[in-house]
């Protein structure tokens, strides 16, 4: 199948209306014909193999990598290690951040995803050591590995802005919808209130790099949305605070938003990263290119700096050099996702060191490409499979309308509905995808199956 | 995504309808066969009644955009470019027709029943 293909069929799953409509058009008239080959082809050679796989994380990128690696090897032992009981759909944090889902929304089990054959330690790695191949749990449990997939995920850096207090989210006008599912409950009362009243609405994104960039324009969108709604537009002011000079790192979708925002009446500041916050007074400081300013505000959604998790940090794993290495992305081949240094070491999700790529859907990409190059290691081959850099961002401009925005390493875009769906046009069919479909295909992708 | 897999279809929908994907497909099946046997029994299509299921579809059609809306937190007037009014019009129109040979076949086998 060629990658076009591949591309497209990936994008029709993605589109409700049609494809349940289809899929049930087939229903009557074929499914079974359809299904059989498929079951075949499935049930074929899996890979006998006695190799000792850890998958260090078990979120989205660690769920769906054992999955896929369970499927496909026989005898194998792979073993999850996470502490984490309660997986969360995170791509849903805005959906409540909007007041259109509650918290419960994104909430599941880790436990209903484990798949049949691989072992779950319910414990966090708390020591990296690739030289010796062993990653060393919470407990002191040393485990050996012959492979090892690191899939931790980041660490939401709120200790780094002074003056912060997560217990304070959903008080006095501050909001931070990236914390939790609560949180991002709390901050849709707040951001509520404040659509009531107006005042000085602030927005911003980290210095460092992030999950879903889309997210805080997202947010910023929405707000400016219900405030027309409620007929308070006039009454506030809302200013978008960008960390470098682009509002997005794909120059032609940061030239949509620069439009957009203006269109909105949306000002936008550039190079200011938030600094400090006093919450009592409701000021932010933010670092700027001309020292810091003091910002006030009625309402504010902070996101804070994004590091890899200490234990990864403190490790060998990381970038030795370059903008990375400070905040420990595991330097991994950006094409391959396989480890720089150590060959029987791969990085999936967030806490991979490649240039784009902090979302749902560039894990659902990376995951078969970090696998397919780790079982041609098993059966001594190479592998060819290649991961691009594809990311996906339905970016919310209003309610009811986003853009699909789908882009690769090269700073292109990469539409999966060329013609039919434009990228930069917002579209309720976009809007439909992010509320309906995105859910079911997540999951179905943790369980290996999409 | 690595091979071509039709079953993924089948459990995306899964995951996103959960039963109620079930009890349309067996609709969805169970109206097309009413409505083929219908066909063959009767030789041919009762135009009468073909006029009342279609009026009784335009119900089904608006039935189908209120759920779509209702699920997906949003509605119609969000319409931004031909790619939406396509998708309104599908689902109208699947809902129009799902729902018309649904009401046709009802009438005519209670009609034959009744006979």
């Amino acid at each position: 199948m060629t990658e076009q293909r591949e591309k497209e069929f990936a994008a029709i799953l993605k589109l409700p209306g049609v494809g349940r409509r289809n899929f049930l058009r087939l229903g009557a008239a074929g499914t079974g014909a359809l299904l059989l080959p498929a079951t075949a082809a499935r049930a074929t050679d899996k890979l006998a193999s006695k190799a000792r796989i850890v998958i260090a994380g078990a979120g989205a990128a660690g769920l769906a990598a054992a999955s896929r690696l369970a499927e496909q090897l026989d005898g194998a032992s792979i073993t999850l290690v996470d502490g984490r009981k309660e997986h969360f759909y995170q791509p849903g944090y805005t959906l409540i951040g909007a007041g259109l889902k509650p918290a419960s929304y994104v909430v599941s089990t880790t436990a209903e995803y484990v798949p049949n054959g691989v072992d779950w330690i319910e414990e966090r790695v708390a020591e990296f050591d690739p030289e010796g191949n062993k990653v060393v749990t919470e407990s002191g449990k040393a485990i050996p590995y012959d492979f090892l997939l690191v899939a931790t995920g980041l660490k939401l850096d709120y200790a780094a802005i002074p003056g912060m207090d997560v217990a304070q989210i959903g008080k006095n006008g501050l909001g931070s919808v990236y914390h939790s599912a609560a949180a991002a409950e709390a901050t849709w009362r707040s951001m509520s209130d404040f659509a009531d009243k107006g005042g000085i609405g602030l927005f911003l994104r980290p210095g460092t790099e992030m999950k879903c960039a889309g997210a805080p324009l997202k947010y910023t969108f929405i707000t400016d949305d219900y405030l027309r709604r409620r007929g308070n537009r006039g009454k506030a002011e809302l200013v978008y605070n960008a960390n470098n000079k682009a509002l997005f790192s794909v120059p032609i979708v940061s030239e949509k938003v620069r439009m957009l925002f203006d269109d909105r009446k949306v000002k936008v500041n550039y190079e200011r990263i938030l600094e400090s916050i006093d919450l009592g007074k409701r000021i932010a400081v933010f670092k700027t290119p001309i020292g810091p300013v003091e910002h006030p505000y009625d309402f504010i959604n902070v996101i804070p700096p994004m590091r890899a998790p200490d234990a990864v940090r403190n490790s060998p794993l990381p970038w030795q050099e370059g903008g990375w290495a400070k905040d420990g992305w595991i330097e991994v081949d950006k094409h391959s996702l396989r480890h720089k240094r150590f060959d029987n070491v791969f990085a999936v999700g967030d806490v991979a060191g490649v240039p784009k790529g902090k979302t749902a859907a560039s894990v659902k990409w990376q995951v078969p490409v970090a696998v397919d190059h780790l079982l041609a290691s098993i059966a001594g081959k190479e592998s060819n499979s290649v991961y691009n850099g594809y990311t996906s961002c339905p970016l919310i401009t209003r309610l009811g309308q986003a853009m699909l925005v789908e882009f690769d390493y090269k700073d292109n875009l990469v539409p999966s509905f060329p013609g039919v769906i434009a990228p930069l046009e917002e579209l309720w069919i976009t809007w439909v995808m992010k509320t309906m479909a995105l859910k079911p295909t997540y999951l179905s992708m943790l369980r290996g199956r999409a | 995504m690595k091979e071509f897999d039709p079953l993924i279809f089948l459990v995306v929908f899964q995951e996103m309808l959960g039963p109620l994907l079930w009890l349309l497909i067996l609709l969805a099946v169970g109206g097309t066969l009413a409505f083929l046997s219908l066909l063959i029994k009767e030789k041919g299509i009762v135009a009468r009644r073909l006029v009342r299921a279609e009026l009784a579809g335009l119900g089904g059609g608006v039935l189908a955009l209120i759920l779509m809306a209702k699920v997906s937190s949003s509605g119609f007037t969000d319409a931004g470019g031909p790619a939406d009014w396509f998708l309104i019009a599908l689902v109208f129109g699947m809902g129009l027709i799902g729902s018309a040979i649904v009401v046709y076949s009802f009438l005519g086998w209670r009609t034959l029943v009744k006979r």
